[in-house]
C-alpha cells in the first residue's frame, strides 16, 4: 500500500517548523490514521495499558461500592474539611478537560494549524475527564441516586434550587460543558467515522460505523452547513469554558474561608486548568505517537507548541501563588495573614513546597527549546505538572479548611484507602476509556488533516 | 451498480483527479444550465458551493435562535422561581437579583445554541440517513478519502443522460457512470 513506503521514508523526519509531513498524499495520511482502528491488532503495550486501567477501574468500583453500601463515612472527610478528595479530583479532572477544549475551538478561531492533529486526542480527552469529574460531586453529594434534587424540576416538595448560589451554576456550566463536548466531538467524528465504514472490510466494522457515521456523504451542501455548525460550535465552546472553571473558581471565592475568598480566583483557575490540560496532553500525545509511529504528524513543532502553552500558563499560576501570598499580607486580615503562613510552615507545609517546586521551578526548563523538543523530557515533566496541579487542589482545599477560625475547631484530614481508591480508579477509568477510543476511533482528524495538508501542498505550488 | 433495466435512474456521477478539477467542472456545470447538481468530496472544498449556485445555508439564523430561546429560558424560569415560585430571601439580596442569575442565562443560551447547531445542520442535511442511491456509483468508498466527485442528478429539468455524459467527460472527468434509483429509495 502506498501509505507505508511513505511511512518508511518518515523514518527520518526531525524537521521542527512542519505541522505535517508534506510528501504524505490524501490516501497515505487517511489510511495511516484509519490503520489504527481498523487492524485487528494492537500493540502489546496498549493492551498492557489497558489491563492496569482495568484493575484500576476495580479499585475503582470497590470504593463505589462501599461508599454506597456505608456512606461518606468511608472518606477521611469531616468537621471542619468536609471538603476533600471529592472536590480536589473534581476540580484536578475538569481542569484537565479544558484543554481539550481549548484546543479544538480556542486554537480553530485563532486559526493555529497545529491545532489539527492533536484536536481529537484532546477532545476525546476532555469527555472522558468530565466523566470522572462529574463522578465526584455526584458521589459526595452521599446519595447519588437522588442527584436530580439539583435540578430545577416540580416536586412534591415544593422546594425550588438556590439560583444565587455557584454551587447551582456549576451543576449548569458542567452539565452544559459535557454535553457541548460531547456534541463538538462528536460532529467533529462524524465524516471520520464515514471514512471508517469505507475502508472497514469486516462486516460488523461496516455496519457499526455505518450506523456510527450516520450516512454522511460528504456532498458539498453537507460540508457547508457541517462548517458553519463547526465553527459556530468553537465560538460558542471558548466562551464556555472560560465559563465553567471560573464558575468553579467562585465556588470557593464566594464562600467567606481564608484562602478561598480572593478575586483572582476565576482567571487563576482557568490557567491552572489549561496549564494542567496540556500536561495531559503530552502525557497521553508522547507514548501514542511513538508506539504508532504517527511522528509525521504530531510532530516536534506540536510539542513545541504545546510547551510554550504551558510555559505561559505556568507563569501566569504561578504569579496567582505570588497574589495570593500579597493578598495575605496586604489585606492585613489576622486570619488571611495566618493562612499563608500555615500554607507554607503548617502541618502541610510539604504540599504547598511540592506544589511551588511542580508548577513554579519545574517548568521554567520550557525556556529552552531543547527541552521543549525533546519528548522523554516532556513527558517527565508533564506529569510533574500534573502531580502539581492535583497538589494545587489540594493546597488549596485542605489548608484552608483545617484550621477553622477558633483553635478549639481545628482538624487534620488524612485520605482514607477508599478515597484512594476512588483517586486512583477515576485514573483507570479515564485510561481505560483512553485506550478504548485508541482501538475503535480515529485519535487524528482525518478530514482536517486531509484538509491541512491540500492547503500546505497548494501554498508550495505542488 | 450498474444501471438496472426498469429502474430509474438517480443521475449520471463523474469522478475528478482533485479538488480543482472537480471546481473547474462544477463552474462548466453551472454554466450549461443544470441546477440539480451536486458533489461530493473526502475535504469542504472552498468555493464549490457558489460553483455549483448552492444557496447560503440558513443555518446560522437558526443557531442564533437556539441561543434566544436559551437565554429567554434561562432568565424566564431563574425569575419564575426566585420571585414567584419559592420566594425566598437569600443574604439580603431582592427576589429579582439578575445579577447572579447571569451565569446559568450564559449557560443556557450555549447549551440551546449548540443544540440548534448540531441538530440543526443535521437536520437540514437530511442525517441520519443510512442509505443514498449515489453510495452505488463505482468507486464512491473513496469519497471519505482521495475521490473527488460531481452528479448531475436526474430530477433536473435538462436533463439528459448522453449530454450530461458528455459534458462531465469534457470537463475532465477521470470516469463516468450513470447511477440507479431503488424503486423503495425516496425521491
Amino acid at each position: 500500500m502506498a501509505h507505508n513506503v511513505v511511512a518508511d521514508k518518515n523514518q527520518g523526519f526531525v524537521e521542527i517548523e512542519a505541522v505535517i509531513d508534506e510528501r504524505h498524499s490524501l490516501e497515505s495520511v487517511t489510511g495511516k490514521i484509519s490503520d489504527i482502528p481498523l487492524s485487528p491488532v494492537l500493540p502489546r503495550s496498549i493492551i498492557g495499558v489497558g489491563v492496569v486501567a482495568l484493575m484500576l477501574l476495580g479499585a475503582m468500583m470497590t470504593s463505589v461500592g462501599f461508599l454506597l453500601v456505608e456512606g461518606t463515612g468511608v472518606w477521611g472527610i469531616n468537621q471542619p474539611v468536609g471538603w476533600g478528595f471529592a472536590i480536589i479530583n473534581f476540580v484536578w479532572w475538569i481542569g484537565i478537560g479544558h484543554a481539550g477544549t481549548l484546543i479544538s475551538a480556542i486554537l480553530l478561531l485563532l486559526r493555529q494549524e497545529w491545532r489539527t492533529s492533536i484536536n481529537r486526542f484532546a477532545e476525546t480527552m476532555t469527555i472522558f475527564a468530565v466523566m470522572c469529574a462529574g463522578l465526584f460531586p455526584l458521589l459526595h453529594v452521599g446519595r447519588p441516586w437522588l442527584a436530580y434534587w439539583l435540578f430545577p424540576y416540580p416536586n412534591v416538595m415544593q422546594m425550588w434550587p438556590q439560583f444565587r448560589s455557584p454551587l447551582l451554576w456549576d451543576v449548569f456550566a458542567v452539565s452544559t460543558y459535557a454535553t457541548v463536548s460531547l456534541l463538538f466531538w462528536f460532529t467533529g467524528l462524524v465524516p471520520d467515522l464515514a471514512t471508517l465504514r469505507d475502508r472497514a472490510t469486516g462486516k460488523i466494522a461496516k455496519i457499526g460505523y455505518g450506523i456510527a457515521s450516520m450516512g454522511w456523504r460528504g456532498s458539498a451542501r453537507h460540508w457547508q452547513r457541517y462548517e458553519i455548525a463547526y465553527l459556530l460550535l468553537a465560538g460558542l465552546s471558548t466562551p464556555l469554558v472560560v465559563s465553567v472553571h471560573s464558575i468553579v473558581g467562585l465556588d470557593f471565592a464566594v464562600s467567606v474561608i481564608p484562602g478561598w475568598h480572593v478575586t483572582i480566583f476565576p482567571p487563576y483557575f482557568v490557567a491552572g486548568a489549561i496549564f494542567s490540560g496540556f500536561a495531559m496532553v503530552l502525557t497521553l500525545a508522547i507514548p501514542v505517537r511513538a508506539l504508532f509511529g504517527l511522528k509525521d504528524l504530531i510532530t516536534l513543532n506540536h510539542l513545541n507548541n504545546i510547551s510554550k502553552v504551558m510555559l505561559a500558563t505556568g507563569l501566569m499560576v504561578l504569579y496567582g501563588y505570588g497574589m495570593e501570598a500579597f493578598f495575605a499580607w496586604y489585606s492585613a486580615n489576622t486570619y488571611e495573614g495566618f493562612m499563608f503562613i500555615n500554607r507554607a510552615t503548617g502541618p502541610y507545609w510539604w504540599s504547598y513546597w511540592a506544589l511551588i517546586f511542580c508548577n513554579g521551578v519545574a517548568p521554567q526548563l520550557l525556556w529552552f527549546k531543547k527541552v521543549r523538543t525533546s519528548p522523554a523530557i516532556l513527558f517527565v515533566l508533564s506529569i510533574i505538572i500534573n502531580i502539581g496541579m492535583w497538589l494545587e487542589r489540594f493546597v488549596i482545599v485542605i489548608t484552608s479548611l483545617h484550621r477553622d477560625f477558633l483553635p478549639s475547631s481545628w482538624g487534620m484530614y488524612t485520605p482514607t484507602k477508599f478515597d484512594w481508591g476512588l483517586y486512583l480508579g477515576t485514573i483507570g477509568f479515564f485510561l481505560f476509556l483512553m485506550t478504548l477510543a485508541i482501538k475503535f476511533l480515529p485519535m487524528i482528524s482525518q478530514f482536517e488533516v486531509r484538509e491541512l495538508l491540500h492547503k500546505k501542498q497548494h501554498k508550495n505550488g505542488h | 451498480m450498474k444501471e438496472q433495466a426498469g429502474h430509474k435512474t438517480f443521475g449520471v456521477v463523474a469522478e475528478f483527479a482533485d479538488g480543482e478539477a472537480l471546481l473547474k467542472a462544477a463552474n462548466k456545470v453551472r454554466e450549461a444550465g443544470y441546477t440539480a447538481t451536486d458533489a461530493f468530496s473526502p475535504i469542504p472544498v472552498h468555493g464549490l458551493v457558489e460553483a455549483l449556485g448552492i444557496r447560503r445555508s440558513r443555518l446560522a439564523g437558526l443557531v442564533m435562535c437556539g441561543g434566544f430561546l436559551g437565554a429567554a429560558t434561562g432568565l424566564g424560569m431563574q425569575a419564575y422561581f426566585s420571585v414567584i415560585q419559592y420566594p425566598h430571601v437569600v443574604s439580603g439580596r431582592p427576589l429579582f437579583s439578575w445579577p447572579s442569575f447571569v451565569p446559568i442565562i450564559f449557560e443556557l443560551t450555549v447549551l440551546f445554541s449548540a443544540f440548534a447547531a448540531v441538530f440543526g445542520m443535521f437536520g437540514l442535511n437530511g442525517l441520519p440517513r443510512p442509505h443514498h442511491p449515489v453510495f452505488d456509483t463505482p468507486g464512491f468508498d473513496r469519497a471519505s478519502t482521495d475521490g473527488f466527485f460531481l452528479c448531475i442528478q436526474s430530477n433536473d429539468p435538462k436533463y439528459n443522460a448522453t449530454a450530461a455524459r458528455s459534458l462531465l467527460e469534457k470537463a475532465g472527468a477521470v470516469k463516468v457512470s450513470e447511477v440507479g434509483q431503488h424503486p423503495d429509495d425516496p425521491e
